[in-house]
């Protein structure tokens, strides 16, 4: 039972296990809810998936598999006349003549309903959501079931496709997967490095407790200090020759994430100039300047950056060099401010190690972080973590 | 016995139903959710319905999961013995029970609220693995084995400071409780203040969820804080006119906004509005 919609939940990355499922039958089996996909949605969720980032992982896999189920349901069993009414409600002139030209109103409901199909078959794909043109007669009100209405007629089973077709957790899913064994053993370089930077401290308790079962015999007992000691900010590139590595840099993203108490990131294109930001969606709108960065974060903090400091040269050494803006400063001067304030910092970059050589960039880059730029690989993780804590090391100086 | 809102409480029905299901199927139910969404108040208002005490285990960031089952009081122990009390041969006298023991023992099925256990070491749910799914433990002082009568109702909350070990998750249930809409919250509103004009309050509540949609903010206000500035608003008697009329900052905004940045924020964005007007 439901072993079908095991699979497809782990089939979309839900980390769910077996346990997980028998909990569910026996909630199930000792009718906590009964009869009420709604319901069954809330159990289910409740039961197999522990974390909200993972929410709108859920969503759409709950999705695709009860519009399996129901597929029948969708696209036969909508009564003609209702489509009829519904549509010839919201035609507007223009409308009405194309409707023509496709030969009718008939023609006009088989083709909505074809193309309905062909629409859920895309669902499987994972491309629902993805916006759809529009060249349509449809196009303007969509057709998908949730623009026609079908969410609002009020019955239960309908009602309920709507809370998981409206995905609000969608902002909550920062997580790359990190399934990857790499990827494990990189985070538990990470978690040792969160852990570093703490000395051994007195554990007065344990003294007193120790010495006291010793009957009065001195007995010291030492622990490591409990809190994260590192603190990190991490810069991270996105956009143009980036968008082949965000899988990994969002990875490696989830992985310092959980880590780290004070973790702070911020995003960048190609090179740092004045501003950076922290949403893509509003990047342009809500920025943060670079000096800001340099004034709020202390020199204590490890400055990380991600990206794969392929550009054009004359993006880091020119004023104005920038692909998206005008810039009044060359980006190297922003990056000698930055890596004067921070006294650690080093440069993660996705690209290969002997691709290195074919980009002047990365050779300028290279030489600006004082030669503190690592491949993204475990073997360069771990260096780059060795020399975050190495204590400060001396850096270019404003030109 | 189905949990469901109560006169003092609102609780949304995914809530209700996420409640019973780990009341009915004894598995700890894990929530999050921003900070004022009520995940205290669930695990009172649950102890309070059913009619069984609660068991607050609050936990800080020096807790220890031994501390939860029981300590050993060795200096006690120690100055007993230099004093000659008898007390001092059997070592049970200095074994004290943790919130955990006191659970399992307890004469009727209780409700035991592990608070923010995000705030502990991140080994500290690894820990109590054993404890929560077996519910019971060993004594290694005493050789005891203390085993649930009960096993008692579990509610964990927790604030996302860090993120939980996947064994542990995998015993709970889990529940986000998602900040409420304006419809939700005008209904716990009214449980809390029933007196309330109601044009009073949908005016407030248009000021809230404008100030929650702010970018940038440090801290959004929560339900427990729009709560209490309703509070200030009836006792100072602001009617709807000055609400609405204040092209400031709204009137008590100290019950909103905790932050100085904030309130410079606000203050600077109505100023702006001010200006586009007029």
């Amino acid at each position: 039972m439901l072993i079908e919609f095991f699979c497809t939940l782990r089939k979309h990355g839900l980390k769910t296990s077996i346990t997980e499922l028998m909990d569910l039958l026996s909630a199930l089996e000792k009718q906590v809810v009964f009869a009420d996909v709604e319901a069954f949605y809330y159990l289910a969720r409740l039961t197999l998936v522990k974390d909200e980032s993972q929410f709108d992982r859920f969503d759409r896999a709950f999705a695709e598999y009860f519009e399996g189920v129901e597929q029948v349901d969708l696209s036969s069993a909508i009564p003609e006349d209702w489509l009829r009414r519904s549509l010839q409600r919201q035609l507007t002139d223009d409308d009405k003549a194309k409707l023509q030209s496709m030969g009718g109103l008939d023609e006009l409901l088989k083709a909505f309903q074809e193309r309905m199909k062909e629409q859920q078959e895309r669902h499987a794909g994972g491309n629902k959501w993805i916006g759809t043109g529009g060249t349509s007669p449809f196009g303007a009100y969509g057709y998908n079931p949730e623009g026609i209405r079908i969410g609002q007629d009020g019955s239960n089973a309908r009602r309920a496709v709507k809370v998981w077709d409206k995905r609000e957790f969608r902002d909550l899913d920062t997580d790359g997967e990190l399934n990857n064994r790499t990827m494990q053993l990189a985070l538990r370089k990470l978690r040792k490095f969160a852990r570093t930077g703490s000395a051994e401290e007195l554990d007065l308790d344990e003294t007193i407790r120790a010495t006291s079962q010793k009957a009065g015999l001195l007995d010291l007992k030492w622990r490591p200090e409990r809190h994260n000691a590192v603190k990190v900010l991490l810069l991270f590139d996105v956009g143009g020759s980036m968008d082949d590595f965000i899988y990994e840099c969002q990875q490696l993203f989830a992985a310092a994430r959980s880590e780290f108490k004070h973790l702070e990131f911020y995003y960048f294109h190609n090179c740092v100039y004045e501003d950076v930001w922290q949403s893509n969606e509003r990047r342009f709108s809500e920025k943060t300047s670079t000096r800001e960065l340099i004034n709020k974060y202390g020199r204590d903090y490890k400055l990380i950056f991600v990206g794969d400091a392929t550009m054009g040269p004359y993006e880091i050494a020119y004023p104005g060099g920038s692909v998206e803006h005008w810039n009044e400063e060359p980006g190297q001067l922003w990056m000698r401010r930055l890596l004067n304030h921070f006294d650690n910092a080093v440069w993660l970059n996705p690209q290969p190690l002997e691709h290195w050589k074919w980009h002047h960039s990365i050779d300028m880059m290279h030489e600006l972080m004082g030669a503190r730029m690592y491949p993204m690989t475990l073997d360069g993780i771990s260096e780059a973590i060795t020399t975050l804590l190495k204590k400060s090391v001396a850096t270019a100086p404003v030109s | 016995m189905r949990f469901s809102s109560t006169s003092s409480y609102i609780v949304a029905d995914e809530l209700a139903l996420a409640v019973n299901a780990a009341v009915t199927l004894e598995k700890p139910l894990l929530l999050k959710g921003e900070p004022g969404t009520g995940k205290t108040r669930l695990a009172e208002e649950l102890a309070a319905s059913l009619g069984v005490p609660l068991l607050r285990w609050q936990i800080k960031s020096t807790t220890k999961a031994q501390q939860g089952l029981y300590e050993y009081d060795a200096v006690s122990r120690l100055r007993d013995s230099q004093l000659g009390s008898d007390k001092v041969h059997d070592i049970a006298n200095y074994i004290k029970p943790g919130k955990l023991w006191q659970a399992f023992t307890a004469p009727e099925r209780p409700v035991l609220l592990i608070d923010e256990i995000d705030k502990a070491d991140i080994e500290f749910p690894n820990d109590l693995l054993h404890e929560l799914d077996q519910m019971e433990f060993h004594v290694y002082e005493t050789g005891e084995q203390v085993t649930a009568k009960h096993r008692p109702i579990v509610v964990i909350t927790s604030n996302n400071e860090k993120e939980l070990p996947d064994a542990f998750l995998r015993r709970c249930f889990f529940h986000y409780i998602n900040f409420p809409d304006a419809e939700t919250l005008a209904q716990i509103v009214r449980v809390h203040h029933p007196d309330i004009q109601r044009e009073l309050l949908q005016t407030a509540l248009e000021v809230f969820f404008d100030v929650r949609k702010l970018p940038n903010l440090k801290k959004k206000p929560s339900t427990s804080e729009l709560i209490d500035w309703l509070k200030l608003l009836l006792v100072e008697d602001i009617g709807v006119r000055d609400l609405k009329a204040s092209n400031g900052l709204m009137p008590m905004f100290g019950a909103l906004l905790k932050n100085e940045q904030d309130v410079q924020l606000v203050e600077k964005l109505a100023f702006m509005t001010r200006r586009r007007e007029s």
